[in-house]
């Protein structure tokens, strides 16, 4: 018997916006916007100020500007999340990067201070595989581990090169912080990325089996998947976004320290939550995530504004998260 | 006799939006009474049952409980009011022990413990993690406790799916007695040897109707499904189109003193391309290890495979797909992405390699899918999500995984379990149609009167051994009830 016509409307309409998260994610966030507004007239709109255009694109472009980051980290979680895992090491690992690579820059020059930055994720991201996919330990306490195992390295690291002094690569500094068009350059990674995540989740194998890992994974095993390449492959790959996307934000942020990216990590799982991926596996959504990265960057400059001390932003915040994502699961039924 | 019913439901009417799943369903049930329910998939059964247990609300009409209104807010209700349900799926918290779940439904234990000696379970510890006792004693425990509560009415949702024949007995034969003492029973079911010999009538649903009420009688199967499908059908005449039987020399599959200890100890036979090779066994006798090691789940502990003449050794299913053994579970809920669309269930097999890790190749895929789809005549509807697709349908998407992919060799594990006669009917014929066409199918079925209809030869494995290759185009059921209890009278064997 088919049960999925039993629903009320309510239902229903739930089902829908959780097959199309984007759609009530966009009018939230645009709600929000519209929220800045009347707090500061004339920071979206600098008509309203007095000042020229319609929209200010310097505005619009910083908030494009320090989402990137967290929706390339977002990414990560969406990735792993599909499998019904999480990677709480991408904080790390970005951080890692960023740090290696602004000390060998002085050292070495660029581009082995690059290649060696990603590799330090690759190396996270194959010991987080090899955890999750073949010792079958929790991803949650894998990356966890991996995460302290690589904070801890990094300390030592800082010892070896503390006299190195620090460089940050300028093409990178362009890519942070630079504009075209009033659009940040970071946009010429992260268009493309994106669109690379979006076709690898729709469109290809590898995309299919962590949908179905989450989902049922003795009925991929069933199908003849081995569950373990699955995994190495994820978590490898969830390591070089997040290597990746602390490049960028050393670019952005122009500065080296022990915990650079490490306070983007809840965020990131949070922006997956709030865009639509269950914990549990088998559904997400990344158009979703980065409506959430964008959601949750709107929400800071929000609370920045509004002037409160720290520990109020910060516990604010955490509170906004809990009502969205409970709202969202009380309309769509899921979790 | 009382002359008001126990059970009356009338006029029930259940819509679900736009889906009208119930439109004019009526049951009544009478003191000592045993009324079948019966219905193809899709007919309303579940939702009527739902109904009528207090799962549901209906839109219109009513159910009376002995006259009385009782509308039933909650199945707890519905149970207060005489009406205890025993559903497909064992009720049972599978973490917590025997007199755990007795306490959580206020179960008197001493009853339950007559019941469950009664219907054939004699050593049963109370202290028993249910997650550690076998499918068959759940139900089993399931029945128990719903007769000790002492029910008016008692339904019975296909109780005997999956049970082992002894028990089947020992169940009817209970149900029955209670019957004779005044209970009214609702008996949800497919099978019609178990209904002939057991209900008094029979209520028939079809496209959310009640469309007759019949006396049981000799023949009055034929008017059932004729009722149920709403067209005259024969049913139980031999899908077969043509016996192949082992005409090629080399089998498919060559099996030789295969063991899985403790499960089975001496598994050997062949298996030919363009065979169905019937497997007879009562419920644990070791067919459910057998399979999963013949899929690769498992590794035998001793005892040789061979695939078309060369030796094989599966440390994966995967390895097993590989040499083109292909397994359909007995679980389906083992098998399917419940909340994925039918196409990436059909398709999933098509990426399990790393080297189609890769771009799918859309075309093919929709190809392959549209012509499983097709083969089947999967009712897509509800495509997009597997889990709101019925059983039967559901069953198909398993089997349409492998069709879509290629069938060499098909492992089918009991596909027919709980499932309607209609699509029984499409996967006998269907099983021939892929023998026919080259392929080596072994089947097992929990449901002997099967065997005959979709195989060709049987193996006869009980206790663990293979006891006797029958010819299954001529067995009756007689002959292989007694083989399957390991009472034949080949020589040399048992």
């Amino acid at each position: 018997m088919s049960m999925d016509a039993t629903d009320p409307p309510i239902a229903r309409f739930g089902r829908y916006l959780r097959d199309n998260p984007i759609i009530p994610l966009l009018i939230f966030l645009f709600l929000m916007i519209a929220v800045l507004e009347v707090l500061r007239p004339g920071i979206v709109t600098p008509v309203r100020a007095g000042r020229d255009g319609l929209i200010s694109t310097f505005w619009v472009g910083n908030l494009i500007k320090f989402a990137i980051p967290l929706a390339m980290l977002a990414a990560c979680q969406v990735l792993t999340m599909l499998t019904a895992g999480i990677d709480l090491s991408v904080g790390v690992v970005a951080t890692v990067s960023a740090f290696v690579c602004a000390t060998l820059s002085a050292i070495w020059g660029v581009t082995p201070a690059v290649l060696i930055a990603l590799s330090a994720g690759l190396v996270v991201g194959v010991v987080n595989g090899i955890g999750v996919g073949l010792v079958r330990v929790h991803p949650l306490i894998m990356t966890l581990g991996t995460g302290l195992i690589a904070t801890g390295c990094l300390q030592v690291y800082q010892r070896l090169v503390i006299n190195a002094g620090t460089e940050i690569p300028t093409f990178l500094a362009w890519l942070g912080t630079g504009r075209t068009a009033g659009m940040p350059n970071g946009l010429f990674v992260f268009i493309p990325f994106a669109l690379f995540i979006l076709w690898l989740m729709r469109y290809t194998g590898f995309g299919r089996l962590l949908f179905a890992l989450g989902s049922n994974e003795q009925a991929a095993k069933l199908s003849g998947v081995r569950a373990w390449q699955v995994y190495l492959a994820l978590y490898v790959l969830s390591s070089l976004i997040a290597a990746l996307a602390g490049l960028l934000y050393l670019g952005m942020i122009r500065q080296t320290s022990l915990s650079l990216a490490n306070p983007l990590l809840l965020p990131s799982v949070a922006a997956a939550v709030i865009g639509g991926t269950s914990i549990f596996g088998g559904r997400g959504s990344f158009a979703g995530a980065i409506v959430g990265a964008l959601i949750l960057r709107v929400l800071d400059t929000m609370l920045t504004l509004m002037q409160m001390p720290e520990g109020a932003r910060t516990a604010l915040f955490g509170l906004i998260i809990l009502a969205v994502t409970a709202l969202y699961v009380r309309i769509t039924g899921t979790r | 006799m009382n002359s008001t019913p126990l059970l009356d439901a009338s006029d029930v009417a259940k819509s679900f939006g736009a889906v009208h799943a119930l439109t004019n369903a009526h049951l009544t049930v009478a003191e000592g009474e045993i009324v079948a329910l019966m219905g193809a998939n899709g007919a309303g059964k579940s939702t009527f049952v739902k109904i009528i247990t207090g799962a549901l609300r209906p839109d219109a009409g009513q159910v009376l409980i002995r006259g009385k209104q009782a509308l039933v807010g909650s199945p707890a209700e519905a149970r207060h009011s005489g009406l205890v349900p025993v559903y497909q799926e064992p009720s049972l918290i599978p973490d917590l022990d025997v007199s755990d779940n007795l306490r959580l439904t206020d179960t008197p234990v001493e009853q339950f413990r007559e019941w469950v000696s009664e219907l054939g379970i004699e050593d049963l510890k109370l202290s028993a993690m249910i997650s550690d006792l076998p499918l068959a004693t759940l139900r089993i425990l399931d029945l128990a406790r719903a007769l000790a509560l002492e029910p008016d009415v008692l339904l019975l949702d296909e109780m005997t799916a999956a049970l082992p024949t002894d028990l089947v007995e020992r169940v009817l034969k209970t149900v029955q007695r209670k019957a004779d003492d005044g209970m009214g029973v609702i008996y949800v079911s497919h099978r019609f040897t178990e209904i002939s010999e057991l209900c008094d009538r029979a209520t028939v649903l079809r496209d959310g109707m009640s469309v007759g009420d019949l006396e049981i009688e000799p023949g009055v199967e034929e008017r059932v499904v004729e009722l149920m499908l709403g067209q005259k059908i024969d049913i139980g005449k031999r899908a077969v189109l043509k016996a192949n039987g082992p005409q090629i020399k080399t089998p498919r599959l060559n099996v030789h003193s295969l063991a899985f200890e403790p499960s089975f100890s001496d598994v050997s036979f062949d298996l030919y391309p363009g065979e169905v090779l019937g497997v007879v066994a009562l419920e644990g006798q070791g067919q459910d290890e057998l399979f999963e090691v013949l899929a690769g789940f498992d590794r035998p502990t001793s005892g040789s495979m061979k695939v078309n003449g060369q030796p094989v050794s599966f440390s994966h299913p995967a390895d097993a797909i590989a040499a083109g053994l292909t397994f359909v579970p007995g679980d389906r809920s083992d098998a399917l992405l419940a909340q994925r669309s039918v196409k990436e269930n059909i398709a999933l097999p098509f990426s399990a390699r790393i080297k189609n890790w890769g771009p799918i190749k859309l075309r093919h895929e929709r190809n392959r899918v549209a012509y499983a789809v097709e083969k089947l005549q999967i009712d897509t509807r509800a495509k997009g999500e597997v889990q709101r697709l019925s059983g039967g349908n559901q069953q198909k998407v398993t089997i349409g995984r492998w069709l879509a992919t290629g069938v060499e060799t098909l492992l089918l594990f009991d596909p027919t379990r709980g499932i309607d006669v209609r699509t029984k009917r499409q996967i006998y014929p269907l099983v021939r149609e892929l023998a026919d066409q080259g392929a080596a199918v072994l089947f097992y079925t929990s449901e002997l009167e099967e065997i005959p209809l979709a195989c060709d030869r049987a193996v006869v494995i009980f206790n663990g051994r293979v006891v006797d290759v029958i010819d299954a185009a001529d067995a009756d059921e007689q002959t292989l009830m007694r083989a399957a209890y390991g009472l034949t009278e080949t020589e040399g064997a048992a």
